[in-house]
């Protein structure tokens, strides 16, 4: 009767429908009892061919693509992926007014884009006040953007050689008046969440990834600098007007949960900071090159640019033959090398702590799968 | 009814007509009459059966939390601070055993459809369909050139009502709900002939 009991593992399917995917992501999940044995990713659910459906509009048109196609928390940053791509590509001057512009909205379009993480982190680790709390001062932002490109999530705003208008009067003051009462709001949720024991016991320690691991898997941004990869593309690429602002690049050597955490927690802040930067050092003028045509031929050639986006560092390679639209436009999504950083993540942690390591790296699916 | 209408008129509560309640006991309907008659207006409340079940489906629509993309951003905007959806009865469940509503929110691919088609068959009867968003309507941006979105989630699933917009705003999501909620109100799924 002493014979060994005979065990043998469980596959999990987790997904597409679940409350804490963050869209619809299918894990399969090997479990060995409690533990994870193996974690494989399933994507595809949200495959909207875009790149494909690029290659059949002019440049102009790409845009609205890209709000849409791409990561929807950041459309503002995959426009300017877009539009950085086309301007070096075509050599299209941007006036100095359109360049602070574009900076202070993706900046406002990251700290929206972390705020939601937060809240729907919150909510994936049992802590719904987060949510509530983000959501009220992603409004704030959403009343900015509404004010000034139109549209709450998907803008359309900046365009090839600028962007579409100028700002509303009184909205520099506004933005101004939002980021003191933000870096306010920010103090109130370290109070919530950085010092909240049960927080603290479920992220800290949870889901390390390892320095040589983050490289290797190609991970970037928040989660490549939790795991002390001082990487960002504002400072090794600087774009638009990130060389003339001062701002620190949060790392964090833990590589857990909790340093994921507190990275996006400061990068809320330095994006405070670089908007009001920004605002006190804009300059009046133009916001839009003249004469430059809706539908421009861009020289053949091809071009690979990247920006930061909230998850990391978003890549796209235009190649153009010489027509109106393009040739071929491939995107490198932050995202899907996140995904693949994180079946290393989950080897050998418990069952509940799928959710906290799947939150953390702040996935989009629309992004894994464009 | 031999001993005539439950009131009269008058404030004395003549009916002798019981309910019964549990054990051998029975209650005379005075006492639940004598509730009735303190309503304002000072009369009795006569409804039909389907009206009484039309009336707690609409305040109650639970929905499944279940977000396909963008659109969902809005709607978890709609349930949370500025726009609260709660107040209308609104709160969204984690599974489709539990929901009779479901926001189909964002483009829906070729993959995901027929997980979309079992969702909705998973749901308790009667359940209903909000499709939000011009993808979910009708492919919406990706419509043409596209090898991978479906033109519309209703060639999967009936939609009751559809919230245009690319997204819908979440007071445009909350009129989609109010709307819903006014077609319940009007269903005739009791007195319906042939049922």
């Amino acid at each position: 009767m002493a014979r060994a009991l005979r065990t043998e593992e469980l596959i999990l399917n987790m997904g597409p429908q679940h409350p804490s995917t963050h869209g619809v992501l299918r894990l399969v999940v090997t479990l060995d009892g409690e533990n994870i044995v193996e974690v494989q990713p399933d994507i595809g659910y949200l495959h909207s061919s875009v790149e494909k459906m690029m290659e059949h509009r002019n440049y102009t048109q790409c845009i609205a693509l890209a709000d849409r196609g791409m990561d929807y928390l950041a459309a503002l940053i995959n426009e300017m992926a877009l539009l950085r791509a086309v301007e070096t590509l075509g050599g299209i001057p941007v006036p100095e007014r359109a360049r602070y512009i574009r900076t202070i909205f993706m900046e406002l379009q990251r700290i929206a884009s972390h705020l939601l993480w937060l809240g729907t982190y919150g909510i994936d680790l049992g802590a719904t006040t987060a949510f509530l709390w983000c959501m009220r001062e992603r409004e704030l932002i959403m009343d900015l953007f509404e004010s000034a490109t139109g549209g709450r999530l998907h803008h359309v705003y900046f365009r090839i050689g600028g962007v579409n208008e100028d700002l509303p009067p009184g909205w520099t003051d506004r933005c101004r008046e939002f980021c003191h009462y933000f870096l306010n709001r920010l103090g109130e949720y370290h109070r919530l969440l950085t010092g909240n024991p049960i927080w603290q016991v479920r992220t800290q320690g949870i889901g390390v990834l390892t320095r040589e691991q983050a490289i290797a898997y190609g991970a970037c941004g928040p989660v490549a600098r939790a795991s002390g990869l001082p990487w960002d593309v504002r400072k090794s690429h600087p774009y638009e007007v990130y060389d003339r602002v001062e701002f620190q690049v949060p790392v964090y050597t833990e590589g857990d949960c909790f340093a994921r955490y507190l990275v996006r927690m400061d990068e809320m802040r330095e994006s405070a900071r670089i908007i009001l930067q920004c605002l006190d050092q804009m300059p009046p003028g133009e916001v839009r090159t003249p004469r430059v045509s809706l539908t421009p031929k861009l020289p053949p050639g091809e071009v690979y640019t990247r920006v930061e986006s909230p998850r990391g560092d978003l890549g796209i390679h235009l190649v153009s033959n010489g027509g109106e639209t393009p040739w071929r436009v491939k995107i490198r999504a932050p995202s899907f090398s996140n995904l693949f950083a994180l079946t290393q993540m989950m080897k050998g942690w418990k069952v509940a702590d799928i959710i906290a390591i799947l939150g953390s790296i702040d996935i989009v699916l629309a992004d894994v799968d464009r | 009814m031999k001993d005539g209408p439950i009131r009269s008129g008058g404030p004395e509560v003549t009916s002798i007509a019981r309910i019964p309640v549990e054990g051998s006991q029975v209650a005379p309907i005075e006492q639940l009459a004598d509730v009735l008659y303190k309503l304002p207006g000072g009369a009795l409340l006569l409804t039909t059966v389907e009206n009484v079940l039309n009336w707690a489906r609409a305040s109650s629509l639970w929905p499944l939390t279940f977000g396909l993309a963008c659109c969902a951003m809005e709607m978890m905007q709609a349930f949370a601070t500025r726009f609260d959806l709660d107040r209308f009865g609104v709160i969204p469940r984690a599974t489709p055993r539990q929901a009779d509503l479901i926001i189909v929110s964002g483009r829906c691919t070729i993959k995901m459809a027929p997980v979309v088609r079992r969702l909705w068959e998973q749901m308790p009867e009667p359940k209903y369909v909000i499709s939000m968003g011009s993808c979910a309507t009708c492919g919406g941006p990706f419509y043409y050139d596209n090898y991978s979105i479906l033109k519309g989630i209703d060639t999967v699933i009936p939609v009751d009502v559809y919230v245009p917009g690319c997204p819908p705003r979440p007071e445009a999501l909350i009129e989609g709900v109010l709307k819903l909620q006014e077609k319940i109100r009007r269903e005739r799924r009791l007195s319906r002939r042939g049922t």
